[in-house]
């Protein structure tokens, strides 16, 4: 059974129309996106499960979850918080944001907040160059950026999730 | 007529909407170039209008749709909005709050070269950017603007999105499109381009999202008049980019043959803290780095003037250094920006990349003997010219021109 395929015909369905007929091969960044979501990492399974869509091979799909760092191949945090540190935003804070945002959750760039809640991540420029610092949230459903940040806001915007997380926790 | 050109969201504000933007002359060029104009007679307008590509390259856009091969169908068009370049962040505002001055763009330019299939290519990054475009695009098909017989006429276009995963590499046009095929982003051996060898292996023009949002006003006001807006050599405006130590970061549109004076002092602020400036990086980190010396203040910004200081346009990326901050630190930065990004099918980029990274964190860290410096300098050497694409050369670019004219940040007494 093809897993994704039976999770998201319609989506599936709605990349390949994008592409010529005989170039399907262009819908597998689409389809990886695709399977990120619901986990936030690309299951091992999901890779076979794209080159049969596809008709390539597995290996072919996982040369891309290497080579593209959006995509995950391990689990992380609920919310990925992904930092810029590039030139611009260093030169307005980033790094000092970055410093102070750690010690305060008391992870290291790279780590996950032992509730499993939030990783924190280092990476390259956004364009977002005049509104350091700033970061992206990397989640299931998507990518939101968050610009002119201060710790404290962003510790209030982590508070809130906690709360959010608890809700649905509850709930169901 | 109000003063912008591209970023017309400033002087007209709601413009993202359809409505409005009809109400401003939205669209009034596609139906002009669709129902009396015919193909090669819009690229004569464009290229008589002197743009060049706002990309970083420059090249000129109406002469690279002339160079489509005829012989070879179908034709695509391919919108870059890849913006990845440390310092750019310009592409993002057109899209985000001009969208369908971008999208006639695509649509005139697909019609001067036959494509009927466009793709915008959006950094990954760009998720929502991309949700709100495929509305847009959505909106323009019910209104009959995209789809089959456009205007009357038997010509036929689709415009799709389509999101990268997070590689700078990918904002060059080659690796762009083996990214589109659905392959790792690695540049391919030019010639053939695009025009001749380009998507699928097709006749491809790959424009940047500032140059294709000119389009339409360029087919409005007329090439001349586009002409007249900049200087001989640099026709038309341009989005500056302006950030670093500025009081007022942000994209500024300025007619080409505008001063850096203007751009950082007037509409900028000045500097933070009213620190002295030290260094400007004209095209991002991909930067020839400029002393800011009254002479290079005073320089009208246009092609030409640039490459005489012994720098670049390139995509308008300015990024301002102050006095505070030291050049070894800053190409340590870039480099490490660099070798995260190469694509690593070069060795003198990939390797190269890995060794100047080593170097600049040791003379960072305080070992600036001269031997270390010299060792720098003769590995970014080394790397010059011996890449396919120009990744290599413009993480060497910031190494140079930084021991070259900032050489008492490295340990060196000596003038330029």
């Amino acid at each position: 059974v093809n897993e994704l395929l039976s999770k998201f015909p319609q989506d599936i369905k709605q990349i390949l129309e994008k592409y010529p007929a005989d170039q399907k091969r262009s819908a597998v960044m689409p389809l990886l996106f695709l399977a990120q979501r619901k986990e936030g990492y690309i299951r091992t399974s999901a890779l076979s499960e794209i080159g049969e869509i596809l008709e390539i091979q597995e290996t072919e799909v996982a040369s891309l979850v290497g080579f593209y760092t959006l995509f995950h191949d391990h689990e992380a945090g609920t919310y990925r918080i992904q930092v810029c540190t590039d030139l611009c935003c260093a030169l307005r804070g980033a790094e000092e944001f970055l410093a102070k945002l750690c010690q305060e959750l008391g992870i290291q760039p790279g780590e996950t907040t032992p509730d499993g809640l939030v990783t924190i991540e280092e990476v390259k420029c956004l364009a977002a160059c005049d509104k350091a610092p700033m970061f992206q949230v990397q989640t299931e459903s998507g990518i939101s950026y968050h610009e002119n940040c201060n710790v404290e806001e962003t510790l209030d915007m982590i508070q809130d999730w906690k709360g959010n997380a608890k809700k649905a926790g509850g709930s169901s | 007529m109000s003063g912008y050109v591209l970023l017309r969201h400033r002087d007209i504000s709601d413009i993202q909407d359809l409505k409005v933007y009809q109400d401003n002359g939205g669209f009034k060029s596609l139906k002009k170039a669709l129902t009396k104009l015919k193909p090669d007679e819009v690229t004569d307008i464009v290229k008589a209008s002197g743009l060049r590509g706002r990309g970083g390259a420059g090249f000129p856009t109406g002469l690279k749709w002339s160079f489509m091969d005829q012989g070879n169908w179908p034709h695509y068009v391919v919108a870059n909005a890849d913006e990845s370049e440390p310092g750019t962040f310009k592409d993002r505002e057109i899209i985000e709050s001009n969208p369908f001055q971008f999208l006639e763009g695509v649509a005139i330019g697909s019609y001067a070269v036959g494509a009927e299939e466009a793709y915008i290519y959006l950094r990954g990054e760009f998720w929502q950017l991309a949700e709100f475009l495929d509305e847009k695009i959505s909106q323009m098909e019910k209104e009959g603007l995209l789809g089959n017989k456009l205007f009357g006429t038997d010509y036929n276009l689709k415009i799709h999105t389509h999101l990268g995963a997070g590689a700078y590499i990918c904002g060059e046009e080659t690796a762009l499109l083996e990214s589109l095929e659905g392959k790792r982003g690695q540049p391919r051996l030019r010639p053939p381009f695009p025009p001749a060898f380009g998507l699928y292996g097709k006749p491809t023009v790959v424009n940047n999202v500032e140059t294709l949002t000119n389009v339409p006003q360029i087919l409005e006001h007329g090439a001349e008049w586009y002409q007249d807006l900049g200087t001989e050599d640099s026709a038309g405006v341009k989005v500056f980019s302006l950030s670093g130590r500025v009081k007022k970061p942000g994209n500024y549109e300025l007619p080409f043959g505008s001063t850096y004076r203007e751009l950082i002092f007037d509409l900028g602020g000045g500097i933070l803290n009213d620190a002295k400036i030290k260094a400007i990086m004209p095209a991002g980190a991909s930067s020839a780095i400029l002393r800011a010396t009254d002479q290079v203040l005073d320089t009208p910004l246009d092609y030409a003037s640039l490459r005489e200081l012994g720098s670049d346009v390139g995509s308008g990326s300015v990024i301002v250094i102050d006095e505070t901050i030291s050049m070894d630190w800053v190409i340590k930065k870039t480099i490490d920006f660099f070798k995260h990004e190469s694509c690593g099918k070069c060795t003198p980029c990939r390797e190269g990349n890995y060794w100047m990274s080593f170097l600049t964190k040791q003379i960072q860290a305080g070992d600036k003997s001269e031997e270390k410096v010299q060792m720098l300098y003769d590995v970014a050497s080394n790397i010059q010219g011996k890449c396919l694409c120009a990744l290599g050369e413009f993480a060497i670019m910031g190494v140079l021109t930084s021991i070259d004219r900032f050489p008492e940040d490295f340990g060196r007494n000596g003038k330029e």
